[in-house]
């Protein structure tokens, strides 16, 4: 050990360990203290009310109706995004058969893949504005033009996307599939790459079809992406803050009648429009508690045997 | 976020494997039929959702040149003022505030992220001390928790430390909510580095200091390059921090949105005001530089943030 490394060492860390421990970890074990607390956070003074903020919280039906939105999330986000991704990344990676008779992407995948990942690159605060644009609920919305041009919908009485109770979920749905299908293409094409070609050319010769190569080789070679993807997915799903509160009606979004809420709204609703700060800590936790289930039960639920290769 | 957690043979590559070879052998006889309606079907649908990506993003971008009264009536009208008034309307209606104020914080937050990152994560992964592994798990287990947990505590210490609507606020905790994975990366990468250059520098006379500035930082470039694109993504699209941390605190105090804020502030304006061209003309300003600089690096970018995920 070389003179002054410890000296060097804890030099290295101060400032990063300072930071992280103010900013991120305090702050992460203050809101287990402040749940349990019925402080409004404008004065420093509160009053410990032990479990009552959660009591409250499983009787109050917006935060319900919100868990159960975000359990819809999360069935649909990640199964909706991850079959896409997967088949248009076998088709730009494997789905070719061209003259050669070997195994590449179809025609022009050089030029998918740049276009897919487009979305990814841009905020989801332009997500939320170009689809306030598109679902927009009269004629000059893109989704409306579009179906009344082709006779669809009629003109005076163009679809509410947003407002429609029914509608409003798959709406967002749509939004975060648009989004996040490139990118996901882009993370299994690289793992599908990673596959030797001489797989693909072994089954090939075996007489293996394209849907064969596929769920034979592709699929379980690359379970560990899939489920890398799906955790991933789930926690956004989780998520949703930034275009629920911003498409949909209502202060911090929820509407039509709170048909679209997730926890994370009504926590910020809480915390920045009612300051019931205390209250929305013990939202906070209950988002952790869930988020940590989630990624359990993903992680269990798609345990395959790793396959080497 | 438990996934990227997992061990993996930290390899440090962040340039892409090498594309796929197109030309395997030529087999003769091959079953040029298969799938024809199979082959329409999957060609189909590639350009169907091409076309649904480029579409509403072209959309848009028209919509900034035609009139209001254009876009309330119906939605595929072409254009017909080409001229760039609306541009400079929407910039100055606050989208140039927002945009520089959004370089300002991330000029400063991204090279701060880099080097903090990379120095605790130097230090945890080539020297040994009592308490390393702790402090490592006590940087990657930040990643596994949702930010809405500490949001309402952190307002209350940012609001202490009397940094509400400032700059060097937001810096900050950018800085600090970017360690776990940065940490996390970096200390994977730098574990790959070759000792034998360490301990030629050490040989040379170098100080600790010395050997991570002028030789393991450069080394480790192509590791940088990748949490580099990676952070500066994820913190100019941040919404949730900014959301909470600057706002204006009392009347005279300034404006400092960042874009993303400024943007969904200017939709709420432009609903009422009805101004929309203004509102298209500011998404296309915010949107614009990414996709050039998307469509001029955007090997590194894919490259950056699916290496970046995987780890």
């Amino acid at each position: 050990m070389r003179k002054g490394q410890h000296r060097f060492v804890a030099g290295f860390l101060l400032i990063p360990v300072a930071l992280y421990l103010i900013f991120v970890i305090w702050p992460y074990i203050q809101t287990f203290g402040y749940s349990l607390t019925d402080w409004k956070g404008q004065s420093q003074t509160f009053d410990f009310v032990g479990l009552d903020n959660y009591t409250a919280l499983f009787r109050d039906d917006i935060f319900r109706g919100a868990i159960w939105h975000n359990i819809l999330f999360l069935v649909f986000i990640p199964v909706i995004t991850i079959l896409l991704a997967l088949f248009f990344a076998f088709m730009v990676n494997a789905g070719g058969r061209g003259r050669s008779g070997g195994v590449s992407g179809v025609a022009g995948s050089k030029y998918y893949r740049v276009i897919y990942f487009f979305p990814q690159v841009l905020s989801l605060a332009i997500m939320a504005v170009l689809f306030g644009a598109v679902y927009r609920s009269d004629g000059g919305g893109m989704l409306n033009g579009a179906l009344i041009k082709l006779g669809l919908v009629d003109e005076s009485s163009p679809v509410e996307w947003l407002n429609e109770p029914g509608f409003v979920l798959w709406a967002l749905i749509a939004v975060v599939v648009w989004h996040g299908v490139g990118f996901y293409l882009v993370l299994f094409s690289a793992a599908m790459q990673s596959i030797p070609r001489d797989i693909y050319e072994a089954a090939l010769i075996d007489g293996a079809g394209r849907a064969q190569s596929f769920f034979r080789i592709t699929l379980p070679l690359l379970w560990d992406s899939v489920q890398t993807a799906w955790v991933y997915l789930g926690i956004a799903a989780m998520d949703m803050f930034i275009l629920v509160s911003t498409m949909t009606a209502g202060d911090y979004g929820g509407g039509p009648d709170h048909h679209s809420e997730v926890m994370s709204t009504v926590m910020m609703r809480n915390f920045l429009l009612y300051g019931r700060s205390g209250y929305a800590c013990a939202m906070g936790v209950v988002m952790l508690l869930l988020t940590l289930i989630v990624s359990v039960v993903m992680l269990r639920a798609t345990r395959r045997e790793r396959i080497e290769f | 976020m438990s996934a990227p957690l997992k061990e993996t043979a930290p390899t440090g590559d962040s340039t892409p494997p090498p594309p796929p070879v197109g030309k395997g052998p030529v087999r003769p006889g091959d079953r040029r039929g298969e799938g024809v309606v199979l082959n329409v079907f999957s060609h189909g649908f590639l350009v169907l959702w091409a076309v649904l990506i480029v579409l509403p993003l072209l959309w848009l971008v028209l919509s900034s040149f035609r009139t209001d009264a254009q876009i309330g009536g119906s939605a595929f009208g072409w254009p017909q003022n080409w001229d760039l008034d609306v541009f400079s309307r929407a910039w100055d209606k606050g989208i140039g505030d927002y945009f520089l104020n959004t370089v300002v914080v991330l000029v400063f937050s991204v090279p701060l992220t880099m080097l903090l990152g990379s120095m605790a994560a130097y230090v945890l992964a080539r020297y040994e001390f009592r308490g390393n592994r702790f402090l490592y798990y006590f940087f990657v287990a930040g990643a596994m928790f949702p930010v809405f947990l500490a949001l309402v505590p952190l307002f209350f210490m940012v609001k202490r430390l009397d940094m509400l609507n400032t700059y060097q606020g937001l810096v900050l905790v950018y800085v600090a909510y970017s360690m776990p994975f940065t940490v996390f990366f970096m200390h994977a990468f730098f574990r790959t580095l070759p000792t034998a250059v360490f301990e030629a520098a050490v040989l040379d006379g170098a100080s600790h200091t010395r050997t991570f500035f002028q030789v393991m930082l450069p080394m480790a470039k192509p590791g940088l390059l990748s949490v580099g694109i990676f952070n500066t993504l994820g913190q100019w699209n941040q919404y949730i921090l900014p959301t909470v941390l600057m706002q204006p605190q009392s009347g005279d105090d300034p404006e400092r949105y960042v874009l993303t804020q400024g943007l969904i502030q200017l939709q709420q304006q432009q609903g009422y005001a009805s101004d929309l061209p203004v509102l298209f003309a500011g998404v296309t300003i915010a949107m614009v530089p990414m996709l050039v600089v998307y469509l001029s690096f955007q090997r590194q970018v894919q490259a950056g943030l699916t290496s970046a995920t995987l780890k």
